[in-house]
């Protein structure tokens, strides 16, 4: 049977596609980011998962306004990556899982979950930059599979964060259903607190952060007092991206162990945030 | 969040509901559109024309020629959207948050750093 192994929860600001383009690593500016990846980067070459979930939103690539699925998956055997207007180089195209997509679509419909199914979705930098940041060697991002959950935070009402926390549960339902023995890694990504429109563009709120990320392994509904109003006024509209980390949180068993957590202000505009959670046996 | 709930305003952000999707449908179009180079290049040929294309308003039509992104988002811009507009400017969105917050480039980096700090 298919296992989830654990979660990853990152930021996926464009930048940090630029700089690892760049090599620029070992810059006074990234060092600290980067190093914060070290342990998740351990534990997935000691764990070497087959597949990837990987939790995202689309920011104007491959879906725009005429129509937006609140809760998008992938079932497509090849996901292609293109320019988005201002300059992110391309990554490679990354290979599907078209069968446990299939399954997990089945899974979450049967469970009450009325996603957007898709067999041709280009993937953006929300996608490509936490690929590269957890592999960034090309020949591990070859031997991954991969399945893209695009979920609206672009255009409001997005899904509440209760929500994101059952689709987890139901994705985690989904994944230990599936019959062939496959390791399996969930990447819930965004955030976290940030603000990029309106006069008060460069907002951050790392007192909220922290206490999301510590509370995210034993209390993921510490989140779930805030509608997304109230999350957009206390760490930005583009902070609310962190109701996808709980998609993450929920696919992973009750009990899991914090194995690393990093959190580095600013990259960019953002306060970046990396976690990795290990389910527990 | 109910559209009721979005009329409560959150001091200087402008939440991107349906009243500002309607608003700003055509403008996002258009920014949609430069996802591929071919529509960059014929906006940079005759960007007037390229905006009577689209029907965007005279408003935004003013906007875009000043390059002004709070109107922009006033007027229905989404931010992802209209990052492919400033892009072609060569404005990323360090640039276009020190326009938004009235401040330098360097004053606008400054802050972020300070935070980080804190």
């Amino acid at each position: 049977m298919a296992r989830l192994i654990g979660g990853i929860g990152s930021s996926h600001v464009p930048a940090i596609g630029n700089a690892i383009e760049q090599n620029m690593q070992s810059d006074p500016y990234w060092k600290s980011f980067f190093d914060g990846y070290v342990p998740a980067w351990k534990w997935l070459e000691e764990r070497k998962p087959d597949v990837a979930i990987l939790v995202y939103n689309d920011h104007g690539l491959n879906f725009f306004l005429d129509k937006m699925p609140t809760f998008a998956i992938g079932a497509a055997p090849q996901y292609l990556n293109s320019d988005e207007g201002w300059g992110l180089k391309p990554l490679p195209p990354f290979q599907g899982h078209p069968e446990l997509s299939w399954h997990i679509i089945d899974s979450l419909v049967n469970d009450e979950f009325d996603i957007t199914m898709c067999q041709e979705m280009q993937v953006d930098h929300g996608f490509t930059v936490p690929m590269n940041l957890m592999w960034p060697e090309q020949a591990k991002r070859d031997q991954i599979k991969v399945i893209p959950v695009c979920v609206n935070v672009v255009q409001a009402p997005f899904p509440t964060a209760r929500r994101c926390l059952k689709l987890g549960e139901a994705i985690g339902r989904a994944v230990a259903s599936y019959e062939e023995d496959l390791d399996v890694v969930i990447l819930g990504t965004g955030g976290l607190s940030h603000q990029l429109d309106g006069e008060r563009a460069g907002h951050t709120n790392r007192e909220f952060d922290t206490e999301f990320l510590e509370k995210l392994s034993d209390e993921p509904e510490w989140l779930l007092q805030y509608s997304n109003l109230e999350l957009a006024e206390i760490v930005g509209p583009q902070g609310v991206e962190m109701i996808m980390w709980l998609i993450m949180r929920g696919a992973l068993n009750k009990q899991v162990t914090e194995l690393s957590r990093n959190y580095h202000i600013p990259i960019s505009n953002t306060a970046a945030g990396v976690i990795l959670l290990e389910n527990s046996a | 969040m109910s559209s009721q709930e979005n009329k409560k305003a959150i001091p200087g952000t402008i939440v991107f509901d349906g009243e500002q999707a309607m608003k700003g449908y055509a403008l996002n179009k258009m920014c949609y559109s430069f996802n591929e180079e071919a529509n960059r290049e014929a906006f940079k040929v005759d960007e007037d024309a390229y905006c009577e294309k689209f029907e965007i308003t005279d408003a935004q039509r003013a906007a875009v020629k000043k390059r002004d992104v709070l109107a922009l988002l006033n007027l229905g811009g989404n931010i992802y959207y209209l990052a492919k507009l400033t892009g072609m400017f060569g404005l990323n969105m360090q640039d276009i948050g020190a326009q938004q917050s009235g401040v330098t480039l360097e004053e606008f980096k400054a802050k972020l750093l300070a935070a980080g700090e804190n």
